[in-house]
């Protein structure tokens, strides 16, 4: 019980918190802003050459206005738009009118989930085995080349990364292994046969490559550090020199302490790891959330910037939730308090 | 002069302060350009490297070399606006909510972790989008400051934290030391190396979240910088098409920029660290 108080209660208060403070800043933004979505879009379709005769002009303001949920006092808008939230409700896209939001959003999501959380999960388990096993001997020869190489890759952003590795291995400047762009062939069709399944993975294979090295140094160098740390402690001594065997000292000593800040740091990366797949994507052109982002900004498309911007939020702070939550499971200290 | 002999011994120090260097001469040397970085078609188009155009020129008609020092300068400013701004704001906030506590501690630490965990890349995108009539260096950095503080601010208010239990904090207060001044001069000091670490890992976001803004298209893109210079080289398809020196110019600067600034912070937070300073130069 006292667990529930202390800790679920309070956490699932911050939850709510946070994603209510995000969706506001989002319903504001765009009002605080010196700038009116209406007329910009008014302004594109007078620039299309669109002749319309003079009432047209008032009614299409008139809808827009509708569209965009801008009409009324700011209250009422942001009433309005709590209202259509808890319906699922995001609009209509307008670049492809009359698509829902909502469409193209799940089409595009099933994407960016399979490349997120593969990669992720790859690089979260392989980046702290290799650098706890690195840490544990950290005066081998092997363990300071991987630093080294840790140290070179770390402060690399995303798209950078991603930029050399299209230009090691898809371009036709060294070696051209891999397709520049898309998620399959063009024309393919999905079906579930073996000719399209690697057709995908064959074209996911250098963005996820590209999150995965960059996952993995980073896990790797915090892991590595980690056991540097508690292998120094005394209670590791003390078991060394009372004779625990090796085996066991890893296992249950050092590893169950170093994976805890892990975890709290992969709560934490989650919407940096996130950002960066929505990058890495539209380096490749891979036809995910990134790609539906890069799109709507090119076109203008507000309603599906919402879109997109609401929906992640909800779905990175639930999936940080969701670590947070597993936390007590491997911290008996949390769970007994 | 002994802590900057002993720093230099880091190999990474050194490459960093070489990096640095030369890219700082970079940037000075565009005050010397031939050329306006704002008009296109000045030399001929998509010419290779020679000894008259030294990484040759782009589908714009603009001098690669020139433009690089121009995109160099503009996103050293932007990057340092936003570094300065942010750690003007996070020693606020971590100064007030540290040395105060209580409820005032609680909101601006449940505000600076909201920012830490909503996907911020997205709420700036939209922001810049909003903006983009109104975009030039000067609002960028200071677009980039207002979100780039919340993890620092509570990196610093941990360390006031523990200043604030500490002996000389009561004799300073019970001598009559007023609260801005005992910040100020008693408690500066100890944050000063940690504020300067995380400047430089700040100014590195910085030019990273530029990159990705103007890779987007949401910054002004006749002003040359790293960002806009390679939206250009990947607007005009220079990887597909084989103009190497024109798309590689900015990728390796910036790679060379992100792995010097953050070599530069590692190394001094490792030599402000005695335990690792010992084991790298001996005793200090």
């Amino acid at each position: 019980m006292a667990f529930v108080k202390r800790y679920l209660i309070p956490r699932l208060i911050q939850y709510v918190l946070v994603v209510w403070l995000g969706i506001t800043v989002v319903f504001f933004i765009p009002r605080v802003t010196p700038n009116d979505p209406v007329m910009a879009m008014v302004g594109i379709l007078r620039a299309r050459g669109a002749t319309l005769e003079p009432g047209a002009m008032d009614g299409i303001i008139r809808d827009l206005t509708e569209m965009y949920g801008l009409e009324g006092s700011w209250s009422d808008q942001y009433w309005a738009f709590w209202g259509r939230l808890f319906h699922g409700d995001f609009g209509v896209s307008f670049y492809q009118y009359p698509a829902h939001v909502n469409q193209l959003i799940s089409t595009a999501m099933p994407w960016t989930l399979g490349l997120l959380l593969t990669t992720t999960a790859i690089s979260w388990i392989v980046g702290n085995i290799i650098g706890g096993l690195a840490g544990y001997y950290s005066r081998k020869g092997w363990s300071r080349t991987l630093d080294a190489i840790g140290m070179v890759i770390r402060p690399l952003p995303y798209y950078i990364f991603a930029f050399a590795l299209l230009l090691l291995f898809a371009s036709t400047l060294v070696f051209r292994w891999f397709p520049v762009t898309g998620g399959t062939s063009l024309g393919a069709r999905p079906t579930f046969t073996w000719v399209y399944i690697k057709d995908v993975l064959w074209h996911s294979a250098l963005p996820a490559l590209s999150l995965t090295i960059l996952g993995g140094a980073v896990n790797f160098q915090t892991m590595k550090l980690i056991v540097q740390n508690v292998n120094a402690e005394n209670f590791v001594q003390y078991a060394k020199l009372g004779g625990v065997t090796e085996d066991r000292i890893v296992n249950k000593y050092i590893i169950r302490n170093a994976l805890l800040p892990q975890i709290t740091g992969l709560a934490l990366s989650l919407g940096q790891i996130f950002s960066g797949a929505l990058i890495t994507e539209i380096v490749f052109s891979y036809p995910g959330m990134g790609m539906l982002l890069y799109n709507s900004i090119l076109r203008g498309d507000y309603n599906l910037i919402m879109g997109i911007v609401i929906f992640s939020i909800v779905g990175i702070t639930t999936a940080i939730l969701i670590v947070d939550l597993t936390y007590p499971l491997f911290d008996p200290r949390v769970r007994y308090k | 002069m002994k802590t900057i002999r002993d720093l230099f011994r880091d190999y990474r120090f050194l490459f960093s302060f070489i990096v640095l260097v030369i890219i700082l001469i970079m940037a000075i040397l565009s005050a010397f350009s031939p050329y306006d970085p704002t008009l296109w078609n000045v030399v001929p188009k998509e010419l290779k490297p020679s000894a008259k155009y030294l990484l040759g020129t782009d589908s714009n008609g603009q001098d690669v070399f020139w433009q690089a020092t121009f995109a160099v300068r503009n996103s050293l400013i932007i990057s340092l606006i936003a570094g300065l701004v942010s750690r003007v704001i996070a020693i606020l906030v971590a100064m007030v909510a540290g040395y105060r506590g209580g409820t005032i501690d609680r909101v601006l630490m449940f505000i600076g972790d909201s920012l830490l965990v909503i996907p911020l890349f997205l709420i700036i995108v939209m922001v810049a989008m909003m903006l983009r009539k109104f975009m030039n260096l000067v609002v960028l950095g200071l677009l980039l400051s207002f979100f780039g503080w919340a993890w620092d601010a509570r990196t610093i208010r941990s360390v006031i934290l523990s200043l604030r239990e500490r002996e000389f904090t009561k004799t300073a207060v019970l001598s009559g030391t007023g609260t801005i001044k005992l910040v100020l001069k008693e408690y500066m000091p100890f944050a000063m190396p940690l504020i300067f670490s995380t400047l430089i890992n700040n100014i590195a976001w910085a030019i990273g979240l530029e990159i990705t803004l103007a890779f987007l298209g949401l910054v002004n893109l006749n002003i040359p910088t790293l960002g806009t210079m390679l939206n250009w080289a990947i607007y005009y398809q220079s990887i597909l098409l084989g103009r190497w020196w024109w798309v590689l110019t900015p990728v390796v600067l910036s790679l060379f920029l992100f792995i010097a600034l953050y070599w530069l912070s590692v190394s001094i937070s490792e030599y402000l660290d005695p335990r690792t300073r010992i084991q790298r130069v001996g005793a200090a």
